[in-house]
């Protein structure tokens, strides 16, 4: 009896230690806080292994919200930041938070619906289709979690003319989770979402969901990198993360990330030399 | 249904190809909860014997907040033991954030007070039938609490698979603590909770066959262990 106790203890530091050396093993690691776009469009599955092997650096994403990556950061437990939101991206570096943000890609967002349209909104422009939603009060799925395409979508109310954080009802069902979730909610409801293309392209759940309004300059989707303030938090690994994001921008990332496709589409268009990503 | 039986196919097809990232998911899940689940019983064996035996000012309350804590949210657990581990917080030097070490912390406070409250339950039942004879033999209450662990094995190993059952089936605490990064802190709930959200929703319901099948053995195999140890 003492016996068992004795190795069952034993045996339990033994997987501790094992777990925890596992750990401390990879000082060449950079945790990323990013997207949940990122991570459910396959682009980090495809990205990453090509990172290490070019760079030597263990990237460990977290796919959070840009408002979560963001504060995540704030804290100090990323390295670097990678998500799609300009506005919050800049003032999380007025807030001294980040060294310098560089845009990496881009792509666009697209409204989602039940292929049979009951709102009408096929073929419309964003703010029309959108100001037709509220009218009709067609069923709408907010990511609702200030993750960058949830900060478009409210961009996107307010230049329709639609107070929507004061004005709306029941149709618009806000679920504070990643896009996945609210397509997977509209998908089961019938409604009508705004998603990234790179997740609905790898999205499997489609059901009866279709793309209803693109290609409005409106729905521009950028993304871009920061590096975590060493200054504020001297844990940041600071080479590794930035060997990370330099690769990112030089020609050679660049053209990886142009190589991400599914079903031979491309899903992220390289811009890190645009001055105004 | 269609979903049903494709995710049984899928399955079956996962587990006959030994799918390398299904192995790793696995391993992950098996060690981080049955960590969790000796640190939890070595904690709380001890302790919810001792509520059982000993007398003193306060033990009720201290029973009904150990039964209290039986609902204790993972979430907010998560959260907590989160804000200790960041680099801003007070154990963020430590760097174990988004360590499979972080998830077997988390874990390991959840499942404390099932078993503390299991145990007591236990321990109680055996103190009244035995208690009498160990002290008149000459045992102290310290002395006495080895050998009715002994006497109420049975009970400490269904407290240990209650326990291990929380661990295994958890996903608010680690997804927090963990951070569901693919290769380090990926477990089979939050790839299951991944692969919904990615709208595989088949995939996601084989990985939950696979991890019911996993945790009835591992069911199994401890109360096999348990008659082996002792002998029956």
């Amino acid at each position: 009896m003492k016996r068992w106790f004795g190795s069952l203890c034993i045996m339990a530091t033994i997987v501790l230690a094992c777990l925890s050396t596992r750990a401390w093993a990879q000082d060449q690691s950079i945790v990323v806080a990013s997207t949940t776009s990122t991570q459910d469009s396959g682009l980090f599955d495809y990205l990453l292994p090509i990172v290490k092997q070019k760079t030597g650096v263990e990237v460990k994403v977290l796919a959070q919200g840009t408002g979560q990556a963001l504060d995540t950061a704030r804290r100090g437990d990323a390295d670097v930041v990678f998500v799609h939101a300009k506005s919050a991206e800049e003032r999380f570096l007025t807030e001294g938070f980040g060294v310098k943000r560089y845009p990496v890609m881009y792509n666009d967002f697209v409204v989602i619906g039940p292929q049979d349209d009951p709102a009408g909104i096929k073929g419309k422009d964003v703010l029309t289709a959108l100001q037709t939603i509220r009218t009709k009060a067609a069923p709408f799925v907010s990511r609702g979690d200030r993750s960058g395409t949830h900060i478009a979508e409210l961009k996107l109310w307010k230049e329709a003319g639609v107070d929507i954080e004061n004005d709306h009802g029941p149709w618009y069902k806000e679920i504070g989770q990643g896009m996945g979730a609210a397509l997977n909610m509209a998908s089961a409801s019938n409604a009508y979402v705004l998603s990234d293309r790179g997740t609905w392209l790898a999205f499997h759940n489609r059901g009866d969901l279709a793309v209803l309004v693109e290609g409005d300059k409106r729905l521009f989707n950028q993304y871009g990198v920061m590096l975590v303030n060493p200054t504020k938090y001297p844990m940041v690994k600071k080479e590794a993360g930035q060997r990370f994001i330099n690769w990112l921008i030089s020609p050679d990332g660049q053209s990886v990330i142009a190589g991400y496709k599914i079903n031979g589409q491309q899903l992220f268009y390289p811009n890190a030399n645009d001055p105004n990503g | 249904m269609n979903d049903f039986a494709q995710a049984l196919d899928t399955a079956a097809s996962l587990i006959g190809h030994f799918d390398p990232e299904l192995r790793e998911i696995v391993v992950l899940s098996l060690g981080v909860s049955l960590t969790a689940s000796f640190l939890a019983f070595a904690i709380g064996a001890p302790l919810g014997t001792a509520l059982a035996v000993y007398r003193f000012r306060g033990k009720g309350a201290l029973i009904v907040v150990a039964n209290a804590l039986l609902g204790l949210p993972p979430v907010v657990v998560g959260l907590a033991v989160y804000l200790m581990l960041s680099r801003s917080g007070p154990l963020g030097s430590l760097g174990i954030l988004f360590t499979p070490t972080a998830m077997v912390i988390a874990q390991a406070v959840l499942c404390v007070p099932i078993v503390i409250a299991l145990v007591h339950r236990v321990m109680v039942e055996v103190w009244a039938s035995y208690g009498d004879a160990l002290l008149v033999d000459g045992a102290s209450r310290l002395g006495a609490t080895w050998p009715l662990m002994c006497i109420g094995h049975e009970g400490l190993l269904t407290a240990f698979l209650a326990a291990f059952g929380r661990a295994i089936a958890e996903l608010g605490a680690i997804i927090i603590v963990g951070g569901n990064v693919r290769g380090y802190t990926r477990t089979m709930t939050t790839a299951i909770a991944l692969e919904t959200s990615k709208g595989d929703l088949s995939f996601a319901l084989a990985l939950g066959i696979i991890l019911v099948i996993l945790s009835m053995t591992v069911s199994a195999l401890s109360f096999f262990f348990g008659r082996v140890l002792t002998g029956r």
